[in-house]
C-alpha cells in the first residue's frame, strides 16, 4: 500500500515545530519583539494562498467570487509583508553596541 | 513551471524563514536574518505567479491589491512610534488571520481551483484542515482586535467579567468541534459560515477578561495562533513553505507565551481565563504608612554621589515616552564615571522585549541592558536604583508573603540597594492590586511625578 502523501506533509509539519522549538529558543530575549513582528511578516507567506485564489478563472468576463476574497486577503497580507518586515528593519537597525573609546 | 520545482523552491522559501529567525540570536546577526526572511518571501510570491501562469486581467488587479498593501504597510512601518509596538504587532496579526479566513472561504467556495474536489464534494480531510485554517483564523482576528483595542486605550484594559463566562465559552467550543465533524459529513455550506461567526465570537470572549498587563502572553498566543491558522491553510493548499512558516511561527509564539508566563509565576491558563487584578479588595485595606518622598534635586544629589546605578525601565516609562530623557540623564552620570547598567524584567511593558526596543530607539547601547537573571546579584553592590514606571516587578513581598497573589513570581532586587528611587505619580497599587511595599521602605524614596518630567528636572540639576 502505499503512503498517503499527507503524511509526508504532516512529518514536514511536526519537524518544523522542533525546529522552530530549538531556533526560537536561542533568540536572545532582548530581540523578542523583532521575534514577533518578524514571525507576524513570514506567517503572511499565507499570501500564497491568496494569489492561487485571485487567479483562478474560468470564464473571462467576471471575476469569480473567489477573486475578490482573494484580492482582498492579498490586500491584508501585503500589508503585513511589507509592515512587518520594514518594522523590523526599522527596530534592528536601532540596537547598537558601546562605542569602543 | 513544473511543480516538482516549485516543491523545491517553496521548501527553500521555508528553509530562508528558519535562517530569519536563527539571525535573531544576536543582534549583529539579525539585520542579516531578516534579509533572509524577506527573501523567503520573495521567492514564495514569485513561484506562485509562475505556476499559476495567468496573466489575465486577474493579474493586474492581483499587482494593484499588492502595492496597495504594500504602500499601506510601508507607510505604517515608518511612522509607528516605537512605544506603539504592541498595539501594532497585535494588528498585525489580526490581518493575517482574518487573511486566513478570506483564503479559507474561497477555497471551499471553489475547491476545484485547489484541487480539493468540487463544490458539495470536497475531500474531508482538506475540509478538515480549512475549517481548522479558518476557525483558528477567526479567533486570531477577533482576538487580536480587542487585544489591540486595550492596548491603544480605546477600550478599559481593566478585565471584562461575567457569570457563566467559561461555561459560555466551553460550550461555544463543543460547538465548534462538533460544526467541523457535521460539516464533513454533510458538506453544507451553512455549517461552514456558523464555523467562521462562533470563532470570531469565541475569539473576542477570550480575550475580554484579560487584563492590560498580562497583554505580552495575550500579544504571544495570538502571535502563535496566527502561524497555527497558517499551517492549516499550508495543509489545505499543500504547500511546504506555508507548513514549514505556520510551525515555526506557531511553536515561536508558544514559547514567548511560556516564558512571559514564568516570568510572571502563572500558569498559562490562570492568565487565559482571566480576572487578574480585578478585584481590589487588598486596595481599600491600605493603612497609612508613612514614605518618605522627595524631590528632582535629592534625586540628582543622590546619583552624583553614587558609584553605581541601575535604571529599572517598565511600562510607565513607555507610557511617559520618558526613554530618551533618561538615555540624557545616564550620560551625564556616565560623563561623571558613575556605572550605569540597565534591569529588565521578563514581563516589563506590554509585550516580549517590549523595553529593549524602548532603550534602543533612545540609542542606549544593547550590551548595557540586562535580563533578571543576569543582573539581579548586582543590586546588593550598587549604590542606587532607578525604579521608572516599574512596580510589580520590584515588590520584594513577591519572596516573603505567600497571601500575596505574585508569590513566587521572580522579581528584581531592588530593595537590597542602598537607596532606591521610585519614580511614580501616586501610591496606587500596581496592575496586581497589592501595594508594594518598598515604597515604606527607609532606604527608598518616593519621585512623585510624571516619569518624563521628573526626569527632565533631575538632567536639569545634574548639570
Amino acid at each position: 500500500m502505499e503512503i498517503d502523501p499527507f503524511i509526508f506533509r504532516l512529518s514536514i509539519f511536526i519537524l518544523s515545530i522542533f525546529i522552530g522549538y530549538y531556533v526560537v529558543w536561542s533568540v536572545t530575549p532582548s530581540l523578542h519583539t523583532p521575534l514577533m513582528s518578524v514571525t507576524n511578516a513570514i506567517s503572511s507567506v499565507i499570501i500564497v494562498g491568496a494569489i492561487i485564489a485571485s487567479l483562478a478563472s474560468e470564464n473571462n468576463s467576471n471575476f469569480e467570487i473567489s477573486n475578490i476574497f482573494g484580492f482582498f486577503a492579498i490586500l491584508l497580507a501585503a500589508i503585513n509583508i511589507f509592515g512587518g518586515f520594514l518594522v523590523t528593519q526599522r527596530m534592528l537597525q536601532m540596537y547598537k553596541k558601546k562605542k569602543k573609546k | 513551471m513544473s511543480p516538482n520545482l516549485a516543491a523545491f523552491l517553496y521548501l527553500a522559501s521555508g528553509i530562508l524563514f528558519i535562517l530569519a529567525l536563527r539571525g535573531l540570536s544576536s543582534p549583529e546577526t539579525s539585520r542579516q536574518g531578516n534579509l533572509f526572511g524577506i527573501s523567503g518571501m520573495l521567492i514564495a510570491i514569485i513561484v506562485t505567479f509562475l505556476v499559476a501562469e495567468s496573466f489575465s486581467k486577474e493579474f493586474i488587479y492581483v499587482l494593484i491589491f499588492l502595492s496597495a498593501g504594500g504602500i499601506i504597510g510601508s507607510v505604517i512601518a515608518y511612522k509607528i512610534p516605537m512605544t506603539a509596538m504592541p498595539q501594532l504587532v497585535a494588528g498585525f496579526h489580526s490581518l493575517v488571520g482574518f487573511a486566513a479566513v478570506l483564503v479559507a472561504i474561497s477555497a471551499f467556495l471553489e475547491p476545484n481551483v485547489f484541487n480539493l474536489g468540487t463544490v458539495g464534494n470536497i475531500k474531508t480531510a482538506s475540509l478538515i484542515e480549512m475549517s481548522l485554517g479558518a476557525s483558528i483564523g477567526a479567533i486570531t482576528f477577533s482576538g487580536s482586535v480587542i487585544a489591540f483595542l486595550k492596548l491603544q486605550g480605546i477600550m478599559s484594559g481593566s478585565p471584562i467579567i461575567f457569570r457563566g463566562q467559561h461555561i459560555l465559552n466551553g460550550l461555544i467550543g463543543i460547538l465548534i468541534v462538533v460544526s467541523i465533524v457535521y460539516l464533513c459529513i454533510s458538506q453544507l455550506p451553512q455549517l461552514f459560515w456558523i464555523l467562521i461567526l462562533i470563532s470570531f465570537l469565541i475569539g473576542f470572549l477570550l480575550i475580554i477578561p484579560i487584563g492590560g498587563a498580562d497583554m505580552p502572553v495575550v500579544i504571544s498566543m495570538l502571535n502563535s495562533y496566527s502561524g497555527w491558522a497558517a499551517a492549516g491553510i499550508g495543509f489545505t493548499l499543500e504547500n511546504t513553505a506555508l507548513i514549514i512558516t505556520g510551525a515555526l511561527v506557531g511553536s515561536s509564539g508558544a514559547i514567548l507565551s511560556y516564558i512571559m508566563c514564568k516570568g510572571m509565576n502563572r500558569s498559562f491558563f490562570n492568565v487565559i481565563l482571566g480576572g487578574f487584578g480585578a478585584t481590589d479588595d487588598t486596595a481599600k485595606n491600605i493603612e497609612k504608612k508613612p514614605v518618605k518622598s522627595g524631590n528632582a534635586e535629592d534625586a540628582a544629589f543622590l546619583m552624583k554621589n553614587a558609584s553605581s546605578v541601575i535604571i529599572v525601565p517598565g511600562y510607565g516609562m513607555a507610557v511617559a515616552q520618558a526613554q530618551h530623557v533618561l538615555r540624557e540623564m545616564v550620560d551625564f552620570l556616565k560623563k561623571n564615571g558613575i556605572k550605569v547598567s540597565y534591569a529588565i524584567h521578563p514581563v516589563a511593558g506590554r509585550m516580549p522585549g517590549h523595553m529593549n526596543v524602548l532603550l534602543a530607539e533612545a540609542n542606549v547601547p544593547y550590551d548595557e541592558v540586562f535580563e533578571l537573571d543576569d543582573i539581579n546579584n548586582d543590586f546588593a553592590n550598587t549604590d542606587v536604583a532607578f525604579v521608572i514606571g516599574a512596580n510589580d516587578v520590584t515588590n520584594p513581598a513577591a519572596k516573603t508573603d505567600l497571601q500575596s497573589p505574585i508569590y513566587g513570581m521572580p522579581v528584581l532586587d531592588v530593595e537590597k540597594c542602598k537607596s532606591v528611587l521610585f519614580v511614580k505619580r501616586s501610591l496606587s497599587p500596581g496592575y496586581a492590586g497589592i501595594d508594594n511595599e518598598l515604597f515604606y521602605r527607609d532606604n527608598t524614596l518616593m519621585l512623585f511625578a510624571d516619569a518624563k518630567k521628573m526626569t527632565e528636572d533631575i538632567v536639569k540639576n545634574l548639570n
